[in-house]
Parts: C-alpha cells; structure tokens; sequence
C-alpha cells in the first residue's frame, strides 16, 4: 500500500467516524432504519470524496451534491465523441461514476479507475471498523 | 468519424492514450475474469468494468447497511478506532 492510499484511508476513517458521531447523536429523533441506512452510505460517500478533496472531478461532483450548491450547466455544449464501438458501455459508465456524464472520454477513464481504487479503499475500511466493531463486543 | 484509420497527428495520439487508459482499468478489474496475458476489447473491459463498479456499490450499501446497525448500540471510541485501523 503506497503512502498515499494510506493517507487517504485515514482521511476518510476520521471523517467517516465524525459523520458516525453526528448521526449517533440524533438517537434523539426517533430515525427509522431506511433513513439510518441511507444516512450512513451518504455519510461514506461524502467522506471518500472529501478525503480524496478537489483533485478529481468525481470527488467534485459528489462533493457539489453534498454542498446542494447549484451545479452549473455546462455552457460549452462540446460534443463528447466517441467515434468508437464502445458507444453503449461508455454511456452506462457515465451513469455509474459520480460526474461522468459531463466528462470527455478520456477524462472518464481516468476518473473511473480512481474512482474504483477509492471504493476499494472505502470498501476495506468500512469492513475493518464492522470487524473492529464485532471482535470487540464478543 | 473514422478515427483508427485518420493520419491526422491530435487524433491519433488520443486513441494511444485512449488503448492506455483501457488496458489500466483491465488490470483493475477483479483476478478472477481477468487473465493478464490476454488483452480483451475496450468493449469487453468497460462493460466488466460497469459491472464491477456495480457490485462495489452493492457492497458499499452492504457495509452501510451494517454499520447503521451497528450505531444503534455501540459507542464508538474514535482513538481506538483509528489507532487499529493504522496497525493494520
């Protein structure tokens, strides 16, 4: 593991954790489970992001949804193309990583593969404190 | 638009680039489909790739889902927490 994944996985453990705590604290309220649930992914999905920062343009466009800042259209209307004959599958990527449909191909390739090793990464953290978590009440 | 025949210098430097790009998110893609030697089409590794990106967020929901149990009952101590993460 280089020196930068590492860094990044304790960003988005602190975070993470943080975001736990706040959530935690509104037992108050009564929350149903749904909203618990969608809460903590929303909660790991934003603190991947703001671990990663403004560096790329995935973490950007997750962090503009978190912000619920108006996102500006994108006034050059530039023409994505891609003249090639993996029309289809590029179309579903775009719909999978976090503001691909904006991007121009070669950018979404480049996003799509960091934007895999941070689920990767986020992936393994959340298991190891669920593990943490598990070996510690028994 | 035929670009893999074009001569033009830009375009055939982005579909370089392009086969590179591909050919990283091969590597990515889980061992068990992915027999290195063997170069697969850009066809082939995106739509490996959407799939793979689609059982990471199974996974991700998976995990949340877990956790937000978890938070009913536990109190989680944040040094603990962070301090066995780095001793990992």
């Amino acid at each position: 593991m280089n020196i930068q994944q590492s860094a990044i996985k304790i960003r988005f453990a602190v975070k993470f954790v943080q975001a736990m705590k706040r959530l935690n604290k509104r037992r108050g309220m009564t929350m149903s489970m749904s909203t618990r649930y969608r809460a903590t992914r929303a909660a790991a999905c934003a603190s991947m992001a703001s671990a990663v920062g403004p560096q790329r343009a995935w973490s950007r466009a997750v962090l503009r949804k978190t912000k619920r800042r108006r996102f500006q259209a994108i006034s050059k209307k530039r023409r994505l193309i891609n003249p090639r004959r993996e029309k289809l599958q590029e179309e579903d990527l775009r719909g999978l990583v976090p503001g691909g449909k904006g991007m121009e191909y070669c950018s979404l390739l480049s996003e799509t593969a960091h934007y895999i090793k941070c689920l990767q990464a986020q992936i393994q953290v959340m298991s190891d404190i669920l593990n943490h978590h598990s070996s510690s009440l028994n | 638009m035929s670009s893999r025949r074009s001569r033009s210098g830009s375009s055939r430097i982005t579909e370089d680039q392009i086969n590179d790009l591909v050919s990283r998110l091969q590597q990515l893609l889980p061992e068990m489909h992915n027999r290195r030697s063997d170069k697969k089409s850009a066809t082939k590794v995106l739509q490996e790739t959407c799939n793979y990106i689609r059982s990471l967020h199974r996974e991700v929901d998976e995990l949340s889902e877990r956790l937000s149990e978890l938070l009913e009952n536990a109190d989680t101590t944040q040094a603990d927490l962070i301090r066995s993460l780095l001793m990992h």
